[in-house]
């Protein structure tokens, strides 16, 4: 038997199918994944996201410390509520993991992921020494996403009228807190959308009123195919410990200046941006019938070899596409092999959907 | 709880098998593999004409979630193919037996009695579960 979330019961109740995932029995969907993808890209639906790690950051030197810590500068956070996503390194520039921060009145506040909270733990404690910081998890909060175009309206509708002011405040990217309550306008499905991380004992009622107005439950199904589509890593499979995040696409996320700031894996990044050899991560569009997955070979003719690291069917595109690490010289065309078949794929900036609209 | 015609026969391998009254064998995939697969998004079909040994693989069908292959129940040539499934593949999902896969010619009608009945098949899916 796995982890439970607080909602485990009434995942159960609502004829989810449940499946492991990193040592928590989650919902992988509640009937038909495809139709819980398009609830969410045409309207609004809700994901128990409890599984994942929250953990807060305050003390004296909890910038100071988060500077050194992460690849994305903290000093970016000009004002509480602001959050950024970044990668945290290792020394030889591999991702141990990616996380959003927010800032807040007390500190920081991090989540990183639910199948590296033991490792994420045991490293931010292991940096923090010789830091003024204090670093706690907070196992006793949950938290739900309500993601879609009319997520923030409809959810508006059923709290405070503090907490609708807060939702309709929030612009994108920024979180805050409301008493026992800490509202993101944030997600992972490229959608429009918040992230509620709430005390435990609160969520099941929480979930039910929103089930109850008609924003239907969301597995981790459809979680998948939509931060696909919105070309959103998984760690993972995207990116370990032995990729860079500029192999990742996440160079937009390592913050070069202020040049003297010596975070965790700098000089290893450094030494990468020199090379102009580096792979990279891209969009595939399979045009023909057949899906794409994780591991398949990608073949660039006369360039080399690359490999998916996530494929799946688009619900929204009507057909397969995949994020993939490809040799630095590849232009618009490859092959990908499945069952010793070659395929040809179109190779894409690796957005294929934006708030419901096709990009590729 | 999953649909199980008692006028068909199964495979372990969760494929169905039916007995045309012209002798050919129709094969699809149970209520049971549908739901377990979930959302079916591509099926990849048998080439008509193609000699089929008695659990040999047939063809594939692919989910959002991953990819299965399917058997041949009983050993012959395929006939036919249900087309109608490469451009709605949900349809397995939504209509398990009527959405069949391919029709073949069987070498020996009588291994049909090798395969499990529906009550056989019921044991087989409870075990599984």
């Amino acid at each position: 038997m796995g982890q439970r979330t607080p909602l485990y019961d009434q995942h159960l109740a609502l004829g989810a199918k449940m499946v492991d995932f990193g040592g928590w029995d989650m919902p992988l969907h509640y009937g038909s994944q495809v139709e819980e993808h398009h609830q969410v890209r045409r309207d609004c639906g809700v994901f128990d996201v409890s599984h994942m790690t929250v953990v807060d950051v305050s003390g004296e030197q909890a910038r100071d410390y988060l500077q050194r810590l992460l690849a994305n500068d903290v000093a970016r956070l000009k004002s509480t509520g602001r959050a950024l996503y970044s990668a945290m390194l290792n020394e030889r520039g591999g991702v141990i993991d990616d996380l959003i921060v927010y800032l807040t009145d007390w500190g920081y506040r991090l989540v990183v992921n639910a199948s590296t909270r033991d490792k994420d733990l045991a490293w931010m404690q292991a940096q923090a020494a010789g830091f003024a910081v204090e670093v706690r998890e907070r196992p006793e909060l949950a938290m739900l996403a309500i993601q879609g175009p009319h997520a923030r309206a409809r959810t508006s509708e059923l709290v405070s009228q503090a907490r609708a002011g807060l939702i309709h405040d929030l612009k994108p990217f920024q979180g805050m807190a409301d008493g026992d309550w800490f509202i993101g306008r944030t997600g992972y499905t490229g959608e429009d959308g918040l992230e509620i991380i709430l005390p435990a004992e609160q969520a099941p009622d929480f979930l039910s009123e929103l089930v109850g107005a008609g924003i239907p439950p969301i597995g981790l199904g459809a979680r998948d195919t939509l931060r696909l589509e919105a070309g959103l890593n998984l760690y993972g499979q995207d990116m370990t410990e032995d990729v860079s995040p500029l192999a990742a696409n996440m160079g937009w996320t390592v913050a070069w200046e202020p040049t003297e700031r010596d975070f965790v894996g700098r000089a290893a990044l450094e030494q990468q941006r020199a090379r102009d050899d580096l792979p990279k991560l891209v969009g595939l569009v399979l045009e023909e019938r057949g899906v794409l997955r994780a591991h398949q070979v990608v073949r660039v003719n006369g360039v080399g070899d690359g490999e998916i690291t996530s494929g799946s069917f688009s619900p929204t595109l009507g057909k397969s596409i995949a994020l993939a690490r490809v040799p630095a010289g590849t232009a618009e065309r490859a092959e990908v092999e499945i069952r010793g078949k070659w395929y040809p794929v179109r190779v894409v900036q690796p957005t294929f959907v934006r708030h419901g609209k096709v990009l590729v | 709880m999953s649909n199980i015609p008692s006028d068909l026969r199964y495979a372990a391998s969760h494929e169905w098998a039916r007995l045309e009254a012209d002798g050919s064998v129709t094969v699809g995939i149970s209520d049971h593999a549908q739901e377990a697969l979930g959302d079916v998004v591509y099926v990849e079909l048998p080439e008509v004409g193609r000699q089929l040994n008695a659990g040999q693989e047939a063809g594939v069908v692919e989910s959002v979630k991953a990819a299965s292959d399917i058997y041949a129940p009983v050993a012959g040539e395929v006939i036919a193919v249900n087309e109608a499934l490469a451009d709605s593949p949900e349809l397995v999902n939504s209509d398990p037996y009527g959405s069949w896969f391919f029709r073949l010619q069987p070498s020996d009608t009588s291994e049909l009695d090798k395969l499990l009945d529906a009550a056989g098949y019921q044991a087989a899916c409870d075990a599984d579960a």
